[in-house]
């Protein structure tokens, strides 16, 4: 199992002729992900590496039936992009493209919050899901399948992460980087609830860095929804201060978003939070001992029980999370 | 980006925002020519990007030109916070009746632009934000729709009771508003706005900083940038598209990704060393990249060892061996270099390296430690 992307994922590529865009479609396509098309306005017909051309999001759905989308265009159609996409009906839309105007972001998911689609990014490297798909620019060759779930705002960081885990035989379910910029389309609480809701997920890695009040969020989310143990990481425990927005910047997030606030309110939550990447498998397994150690005490019968409790309890989250985001739209 | 006092200024005034008269000096002989102009007393303010300039003595009263002219000797020059004033703003020094704080910025929790007032505004708007937020108030503007002009009205009636002066600010903020669009900021403030004794609002200060994403499509504003205002080795970076913050260690840190490159920096910190810099080569693998990459950290004598840490991705690792090898033959580096390449094309990498006498770590742990040790070697030497 795995989280919003597997083997039956259809996906298309907007900007497949474009320098990064073929590349990465030819990386995907070896990894064996469904690639059944890509996008590129005037260039219908053709085709790059055997992945059919069209002009519109639209055409390729018709003829494709795809439900995702990974967009490598340049930062000034990004934008536009995401809207086609949205607009063909695509149910996933990766935004792989660095570089784009946070205003114009702040419209585009005023625009598809109400829709049925979800965004990932942008400026992410996207996400994969070992033996099954990848989405975006990860390197397929440092993941492996297993019961990890990794979440991360980070890119290069994330392949880090993702190999200390891979070394230590710990494989993963899905490994998704939701992207540095201020305004994303998908964020740390929606994939932890994703991951509390899968059950070939059994724990979890977050990797987070200064800036903003997400991890948090997302720690009080873990405290209060999440049965499965989540393991932290911080970057930029070191970094300079004065990289705020003048005074609005403290004021607006109620505190500096400095990495000390942030280990101290995963802490808070029982997240335990590495001081290396190397040291992410350590707590991961004694996560996961004590885990198991608490189901063998509780025995057979009342593991039953549990579940049953757990899939109510899914159930009750969802509505939650209707709410919230609800809330969100005020 | 940030832009100064003054530009900021010219945008409000452009865009209907009431500012006071004045213009921006460089020498003490300009000054007095535009205090004159101006005919009454005067305020000399220093240009430079860094708050709080008032308090560190920055921004002074003139009673007369005489004064005017002590005071920009005086200013243009000085050290402020560790900046150098090249140039001071002269407005007409204004009567302050009341001073209001107004703001926006881009919230990522509520992913819009948020409007903030209040009417305890001036120096110690932080400490009203932080002991009092009660007297804070906020709204987050609708992104599609905009500020509504109720809206507005509803927030400055927060800040004044006479109806002329909620007019007024008002339609400040709605102007403010359409400025924060029109130029992608990612802040807009004016602290303080004030009231006169005619029954006036003005805009006292201003201050606005640009989304570096934005400017593609801001060429006036991206040609306001003060290059005299920043630390050299940071505008030799962002020409070379990298990204670099000096800081004041001895490790030189070359790092793929923001936050692979914090990370490294912590780690450093973390077994007991000192880093030199934060710098991300971003996502592409052009040798270039790395030679600039390279001049940078060697231009900082402090740096007593170079730690390189590359996770390929798309940055691919015989790229960055390519760009050392360049360094090395053309910058001779003295100081010991420790590289850590993994993923993408690493045996490419490491064959193009042999020819150098770089050491080579496995693991990010390692790379961090034997640095440390190598940087304090070199001290004892």
């Amino acid at each position: 199992m795995s989280i919003l992307i597997n083997k039956k994922t259809k996906v298309i590529v907007q900007g497949i002729t474009g320098r990064d865009g073929s590349f990465h479609a030819q990386q995907m396509k070896k990894y064996g992900t469904n690639i059944v098309g890509g996008v590129t306005p005037g260039k219908g017909g053709t085709k790059v590496s055997g992945i059919p051309v069209f002009n519109t999001v639209a055409e390729a759905v018709k003829a494709t039936k795809a439900n995702t989308s990974v967009i490598y265009v340049p930062p000034s159609f990004a934008v536009d992009a995401v809207y086609e996409a949205a607009d063909a009906g695509i149910k996933l839309i990766v935004c792989i493209t660095e570089g784009v105007p946070a205003n114009d972001m702040l419209k585009v998911y005023d625009y598809i919050k109400d829709k049925d689609v979800r965004m990932v990014g942008p400026n992410c490297p996207g996400l994969i899901s070992p033996d099954q798909s990848k989405v975006g620019i990860m390197p397929g060759n440092i993941c492996k399948k297993g019961p990890i779930g990794v979440v991360s705002r980070s890119g290069t960081l994330t392949y880090e992460a993702i190999w200390a885990l891979t070394c230590a035989d710990l494989g993963q379910t899905t490994c998704i980087g939701i992207g540095g910029d201020q305004i994303i389309g998908t964020n740390f609480i929606d994939v932890l609830q994703m991951f509390e809701d899968d059950s070939a997920t059994k724990a979890v890695v977050m990797i987070g860095e200064i800036g903003g009040s997400d991890e948090e969020e997302a720690a009080k989310f873990v405290k209060r929804k999440m049965t499965k143990p989540v393991v932290g990481f911080i970057a930029g425990r070191t970094a300079p201060p004065g990289k705020r927005m003048g005074h609005a910047g403290a004021i607006i997030s109620g505190g500096s978003g400095t990495a000390k606030e942030k280990v101290e309110a995963l802490n808070a939550a029982g997240i335990p939070v590495a001081a290396s990447p190397t040291e992410l498998p350590v707590y991961i397994k004694e996560k996961l001992e004590k885990a198991k150690a608490k189901a063998k005490a509780k025995g057979p019968a009342k593991t039953k029980k549990a579940k049953t409790a757990s899939k109510k309890k899914t159930s009750a989250k969802k509505k939650t999370a209707g709410k919230s985001s609800a809330k969100r739209k005020k | 980006m940030k832009i100064h006092e003054y530009q900021a200024k010219e945008i409000f005034a452009a865009a209907g925002i009431p500012v006071p008269q004045g213009r921006v000096a460089s020498t003490p002989a300009e000054v007095v020519e535009i205090a004159e102009e101006i005919g009454r007393p005067v305020m000399v303010k220093a240009q430079v990007h860094v708050g709080g300039r008032g308090k560190a003595g920055g921004i002074q009263y003139a009673e007369n030109l005489e004064a005017a002219r002590v005071w920009a000797q005086k200013i243009i020059g000085m050290d402020l916070k560790g900046l150098k004033v090249n140039k001071v703003l002269i407005t007409e020094a204004a009567d302050i009746l009341t001073e209001c704080y107004v703001g926006i910025i881009i919230d990522r929790a509520s992913k819009a632009p948020v409007i903030m007032v209040s009417p305890a505004g001036g120096i110690d708007i932080e400490e009203v934000a932080a002991k009092t937020p009660e007297k804070i108030f906020k709204l987050a503007v609708d992104p599609t729709v905009g500020l509504k002009a109720y809206q507005a009205r509803d927030l400055a009636s927060k800040l004044y009771k006479d109806i002329k002066l909620v007019r007024q600010a008002a339609d400040v903020l709605m102007k403010l508003y359409d400025v924060y669009w029109k130029i992608d900021a990612s802040l807009v403030e004016i602290n303080p706005l004030i009231t006169t004794p005619d029954g006036k609002v003005v805009a006292l200060d201003a201050k606005i900083n640009i989304d570096d994403n934005g400017l593609f499509r801001q060429k006036a504003v991206a040609d306001m940038r003060d290059i005299q205002a920043e630390e050299p080795a940071e505008v030799e970076a962002r020409e070379g598209d990298l990204s670099f913050v000096k800081l004041s260690g001895n490790i030189g840190c070359i790092v793929n990704g923001a936050g692979l490159a914090m990370a490294t920096m912590d780690l450093v910190k973390h077994y007991g060393g000192d880093p030199a810099n934060f710098l991300d080569i971003g996502g592409s693998s052009n040798p270039q990249k790395v030679l600039t990459a390279m001049r940078i950290i060697l231009s900082d004598t402090n740096v007593r060892a170079i730690l390189i840490n590359i996770f390929g991705g798309i940055t691919r690792c015989d790229d960055v061996a390519n760009g050392i090898v360049m360094a090395y033959e053309e910058l001779k580096p003295e100081v010991p270099i420790v590289v850590r390449l993994t993923g993408t094309n690493e045996d490419k990498a490491k064959k193009i390296l042999k020819s150098t006498k770089l050491e080579f770590g496995k693991t990010l742990d390692d790379v961090v430690k034997r640095a440390i040790e190598l940087s304090e070697a070199e001290i004892t030497v």
